[in-house]
């Protein structure tokens, strides 16, 4: 009785220190990490087997050309030196010179990571949104119809290949009845009219105010989105389902139906009142995977996005673009990490 | 006494692969405003019995009886929904261990006063006061902060001490306490049966306590039902305990330490197939008086 703790005050008298401390962790977590992984995409960037002073000056140029544009990417120098230089221009936002686009990386990712973070943003939206509550209903009614059916869904979303479905979408939805959009983002004669504030062409239309260029939008991603949706409504659905049952199966529900509790109180305030705490890090990490870009679904709609831009750059040994996207897929994955563990504590008093 | 709640050749089944396994069969019992306890070990079917009466038994298990009612009115023929009102307003049921039965990421005073106003339509305000006096009438000392506090942060002791808060707020007429104890400290369970026991008393409540701890429930409750394998094998006053003649009874019993009688060897429980068989005894008041 004595022994109770106090940290149900405690942790209000000392929430802004704690909150300030809180950050610093947080900001010390992030640096770490990102060294880490800078490192890392540094290290696989100079031993990977290609030259990237031939693929800028060519097979045909003479010694000394290739001995100046060595020089030039600084190459010459010692590894660590390289590292370091290669960390301060990041730092400064500067990742290089795309050998393939000839503009500097940091526009070009400014220009695909939108495109992607609006596609795979679309996805998981509606991925939550029908996931969700299947994975919640599959639980309840276990072993009914509904949970047979939600799991033949997950199954398909799981082992369709996604070329496939993308282009059998295609070839209905848009080729033989004309319902959405084809491959890009907008129709050709809605690109560059409205002006460009985030680079998402759904966000940027709205705050335009033109609605005929967002319904156009609109019927370009529902098809790529509902594709990504439909991998993300599998795997959620079936991790709520399971994080439901393990929930359904404690005390504290039964608790709550001897209160005389409605079942959907039973349900949505008790036992998914504890499932949101392990679905935030599902849904956070699913999010994460899309927005690494899918370079298959990219390719397919002819989606300027991350993936497509990467693998592009990969492909024709355009370091810099590479190491670039790198860079951002890294610091979303941290990112989401870090808002995830923040909404983890906000559900769960446990964890704070 | 009127009977409170009178059970009469109440079944539990569970079919399972191949067979149908019968954890309770054919107990008929009634309960005054008295203290009853029902003693047995671990599978000999006090749970169940407690939780079916509350209809809590969920699919595939089936309840069967002739008849469980409560203050006449037989509960086995309401709808789910007249249930609902059943459970927590009328009969109310205390779990074993507050680790558990408490939902970890709901605050301790929300869980009450949710309790409170699902059966009186209460306003916020008037559930939080009644909360808190509820939370002062079980010994907590600093109500205020209790209320904003997580079921992590109590000991096992305030934990049990809530449970029972949020049990008898909305003022029912019967609570089922399942191994109220079991889960808690020597020192504490006294503290938590005490208050339990004042409560239920000042209220003028049955109770049925479920328990294995055949000592707790002796100094306890008023009259005791002895359970093996899903029937009442004997049933006597609390305070005749010690004269019970049924050789289950009488071999739990001797199978624990006493002091005032020091044996070198404890006996073990010897089982007789026969006990399985036998027919089910009552555990009505009736009965009772004529034994």
């Amino acid at each position: 009785m004595v022994t109770q703790n106090t940290t149900g005050k405690g942790w209000l008298k000392l929430s802004i220190p704690s909150w300030i401390s809180g950050c610093g962790s947080v900001i010390f977590t992030v640096l770490i990490t990102m060294v880490g992984l800078l490192f890392v995409t540094f290290i696989i960037g100079r031993v990977m087997p290609i030259d990237p002073v031939l693929s800028i000056v060519g097979e045909s140029a003479s010694r000394a050309t290739y001995e100046a544009a060595y020089q030039e990417l600084g190459l010459d120098k010692p590894l660590l030196v390289q590292f370091f230089i290669f960390l301060r221009d990041i730092a400064q936002g500067n990742f290089g010179e795309s050998l393939l686009t000839a503009r500097p990386v940091s526009q070009d990712l400014l220009r695909v990571f939108p495109a992607t973070m609006e596609l795979a943003t679309m996805g998981t939206i509606v991925g939550v949104l029908l996931g969700v509550p299947l994975g919640v209903i599959a639980a309840v009614k276990r072993g009914s119809w509904i949970d047979h059916i939600a799991r033949v869904v997950a199954l398909v979303g799981y082992s369709m290949p996604v070329f496939w479905i993308g282009l059998i979408g295609l070839l209905i939805l848009y080729g033989k009845l004309g319902w959405v959009g084809g491959p890009g983002r907008l129709d050709i004669f809605y690109v560059d009219i409205i002006p460009r504030v985030t680079g998402m062409i759904l966000v940027d239309s709205l705050l335009a105010g033109d609605m005929v260029v967002f319904r156009n939008a609109i019927s370009h991603i529902v098809l790529p989105a509902g594709l990504l949706a439909y991998y993300s409504l599998a795997y959620i659905s079936r991790m709520t389902r399971s994080f439901m049952l393990e929930q359904l199966d404690q005390e504290y529900i039964i608790t709550a139906r001897v209160k005389g509790l409605s079942e959907s109180a039973v349900i949505w305030r008790h036992a998914f009142g504890n499932v949101k705490v392990p679905l935030v890090t599902v849904i956070a990490l699913s999010y994460a995977a899309l927005l690494e870009g899918s370079v298959l679904t990219e390719t397919i709609f002819s989606w300027p996005g991350i993936g497509s831009y990467i693998t592009t750059a990969l492909l024709s040994a355009d370091m810099n673009a590479v190491l670039g996207g790198t860079v951002v897929v890294g610091l979303v994955f941290v990112c989401l990490n870090i808002f995830s563990d923040l909404l983890y504590k906000f559900f769960d008093p446990r964890a704070r | 006494m009127t009977n409170l709640l009178e059970v009469k050749n109440l079944t539990v089944k569970f079919p399972t692969r191949d067979t149908v396994f019968e954890a309770v069969r054919g107990l008929s019992f009634s309960l005054g405003r008295e203290r009853l306890g029902i003693v047995g070990e671990s599978g000999s079917g006090k749970s169940i019995t407690g939780r079916a009466i509350l209809r809590l038994i969920r699919k595939p298990g089936i309840v069967e009886a002739d008849r469980i009612a409560l203050e006449g009115k037989n509960l086995l023929t309401l709808s789910e929904k007249e249930m609902r009102e059943v459970r927590g307003h009328r009969i109310s049921m205390i779990m074993q261990d507050p680790k558990f039965s408490l939902n970890p990421v709901m605050k301790i005073g929300d869980q009450i006063c949710e309790a409170y106003r699902l059966h009186t339509r209460a306003s916020r305000s008037e559930a939080r006061k009644k909360t808190l006096a509820m939370l002062e009438a079980v010994l907590i000392r600093d109500p205020e902060r209790v209320f904003k506090s997580y079921p992590h942060e109590m000991s096992g002791g305030m934990g049990q001490r809530i449970m029972i808060a949020m049990m008898l707020i909305p003022d029912p007429k019967i609570l089922i306490a399942d191994e109220p104890t079991s889960a808690l400290d020597v020192t504490v369970q006294k503290e938590v049966l005490e208050i339990m026991d004042k409560l239920v008393r000042e209220r003028g409540m049955g109770l049925i306590f479920i328990s294995h701890d055949l000592n707790v429930v002796s100094a306890f409750c008023d009259r005791v039902l002895i359970m093996y394998s899903g029937r009442i094998v004997e049933t006597c006053r609390a305070d005749q305990l010690h004269n019970a003649t049924h050789p289950y009874t009488v071999g739990l019993l001797n199978s624990m330490p006493r002091l005032e009688h020091p044996v070198d060897y404890l006996e073990v429980l010897k089982r007789d197939d026969s006990w399985d068989t036998m027919p089910s005894v009552g555990g009505t008041l009736e009965t009772e008086i004529i034994t």
